[in-house]
């Protein structure tokens, strides 16, 4: 467990009241959280909770209905997605949704389409490949023929090559074997060490709370319980009610 | 070889290359957004009266005012998708169908009210009077010089589209919003302005075609009708959304078209009925076309 990054500045990203609904069908009621710079925040709760709309909502791939979204001091709400990605929120989407049909150099290029991302691009590139070694010796590859380990580093990968300000990780470990979500929660590990500020959900929630400076519990699109990682993971309420531990 | 076989050949060849662009226009906006451009012959009929009337007011002629069609076209096709197709985006297909059917049907009138059913063409173009408008191969076997640059032009325009696609970032931007448009939006890419991008380089490259043609065909408001049939053909022979596939079958096409009545003693008549032949025999082998995703 690390010290806790210092939090009397003003929030990186701060959600306010946040309402989102699919089709006149409500998915969160009035959300409201903090990410401060250099901190490592987790989103957990049970399934269809509302983790991944949050996120969602964030990038400006679905529109709130109201509420605040602001990074630094700006309004994102009503932002368009790629605007919304040019100020530095790499959103790693859930499903990794890599570009199948393109290589594993091409997917990392367009995670530094942005204009602010392109004039580092290849000491960043560099970065990348340094963390993601396999990505290195695939990098010509068709990304659909990667297995799915191989799939979520190239997500993340190109995720970073935005050099963003706040990394936004949906279900990282989703799907991959124990050996392989080892080395995921060590990538988020280093990656926090270096500064990196994230916003992580995660399935595995006792190794989340663990690295997570701080988390929230979500149930059915509202937030029920927040603090330090460590110390949701050792109350009673929160392990048996929204855990399952 | 029959000399007359070996000229049939060449014409097939080359009447093939710009059969291809066609195609291709119409096979990048499929790839990119899973619609069906119905007013493609129209915008190559609107090409072509492009450079009938730069020939007609200023004496333009039609290869001097490529670059100006291509750009006008280039704008028609941005027109087309800011105006009409972005508010169908998510509407369904029959919808989509009805509106650039319905663009095609008011363009081909309104060219029909404001210029007349009228067949018209470019008197004595520059390149019919270069080296007296054909190039004999041997004996017996020409080939018609604006038939040959018309081409030419054709493959430059095809490699060009190639490379952007291929080898630029842009053309990275169009591949990643084909394939998934919302992933592309977290990396920064505007669908949007990708979209635009899109329909005006597919009409630009009708344009290409519609000013080459004009060279040493007939101009007039339904000329993009049978153009266009077989450019549906050939993205589907071809696979639809592939670019190399629109390439190889519009060559095809083309030799079938020239080629086949020859052989098969057929009348040139029905050579629509072996390029039709060609595509159910491809399609019942390869339903997904020479070169398909889809
Ligand atoms: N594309 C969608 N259309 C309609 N409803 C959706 C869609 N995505 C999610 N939902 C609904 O929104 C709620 C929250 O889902 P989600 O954010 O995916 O939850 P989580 O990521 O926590 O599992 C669920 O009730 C889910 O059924
Ligand atoms: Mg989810």
């Amino acid at each position: 467990m690390q010290a806790r990054p210092d939090r009397a500045s003003t929030p990186l990203l701060a959600v306010e009241d946040l309402h989102v609904s699919y089709g006149g069908v409500p998915a969160l009621y009035g959300l409201s959280f903090e990410v401060h710079a250099g901190e490592v925040v987790a989103l957990v709760g049970a399934n269809g909770a509302g983790k991944s709309t949050t996120l969602r909502a964030i990038s400006g791939l679905i529109p709130p209905d109201s509420g605040s979204i602001r990074l630094d001091d700006r309004q994102l709400n009503r932002m368009p997605p790629h605007a919304i990605a040019a100020l530095g929120i790499a959103h790693v989407p859930e499903g990794r949704r890599i570009f199948s049909r393109l290589s594993v150099l091409q997917n990392l290029l367009l995670g530094s389409y942005a204009r602010t991302a392109r004039s580092t691009e290849q000491q960043t590139l560099e970065e990348v490949l340094t963390l993601f070694p396999r990505l290195r010796e695939r990098l010509h590859q068709p990304a659909g023929t990667l297995s799915g380990g191989e799939q979520q580093m190239l997500a993340i990968g190109r995720g970073l090559m935005l050099r963003p300000r706040l990394l936004m990780l949906d279900e990282p470990s989703l799907g991959l074997a124990p050996l392989i979500v080892e080395g995921i929660f060590d990538v988020v590990r280093t990656l926090s060490a270096s500064g990196m500020t994230i916003l992580l959900i995660e399935q595995n929630v006792q190794e989340t709370l663990m690295l997570a400076h701080r988390a929230y519990v979500l149930q059915v699109g509202q937030i029920v319980a927040t603090g330090a990682g460590v110390d949701l993971l050792q109350s009673d309420l929160v392990r048996r009610a929204y855990l399952g531990l | 070889m029959d000399a007359t076989i070996v000229q049939a050949v060449l014409s097939g060849a080359l009447i093939g290359m710009i059969y291809a662009l066609i195609a291709a226009g119409l096979s990048l906006i499929f790839g990119l957004m899973e619609i069906v451009n119905f007013a493609h012959g129209e915008f190559l009929m609107l090409a072509m009266f492009s450079s009938f009337w730069m020939w007609e007011l200023w004496r333009l002629d039609p290869l001097a005012s490529l670059p100006i069609t291509a750009a006008l076209m280039f704008g028609v096709g941005v027109l087309t998708n800011r105006l009409l197709v972005m508010r169908v985006l998510n509407a369904p297909a029959l919808a989509q169908i009805f509106a650039t059917f319905g663009l095609g049907l008011f363009l081909r009138a309104s060219a029909q009210y404001l210029w007349t059913a009228d067949f018209r063409a470019i008197q004595d173009p520059f390149l019919s009077r270069v080296a007296g408008g054909r190039i004999a191969l041997g004996r017996d076997v020409f080939i018609g010089v604006p038939q040959l640059v018309a081409a030419v032009i054709a493959a430059v325009a095809f490699a060009l589209l190639g490379l952007l696609i291929r080898r630029t970032r842009l053309g990275l931007a169009l591949q990643a919003v084909a394939e998934d448009r919302s992933t592309a939006a977290l990396m920064g890419i505007p669908a949007g302005r990708m979209f635009d991008l899109g329909w005006g380089i597919a009409a630009a490259c009708v344009g290409i075609a519609g000013a080459v043609l004009a060279s040493f065909y007939y101009i007039y408001p339904s000329v993009g009708v049978t153009f266009a049939l077989l450019a549906y053909i050939i993205v589907a022979l071809g696979g639809f959304g592939s670019i190399t596939g629109a390439l190889i079958a519009g060559i095809m096409v083309g030799l079938v078209e020239i080629v086949a009545p020859l052989l098969l003693g057929i009348p040139p008549a029905y050579k629509y009925a072996l390029v039709f032949t060609l595509y159910l025999l491809v399609v019942l082998v390869r339903p997904q076309g020479l070169f398909g995703r889809y």
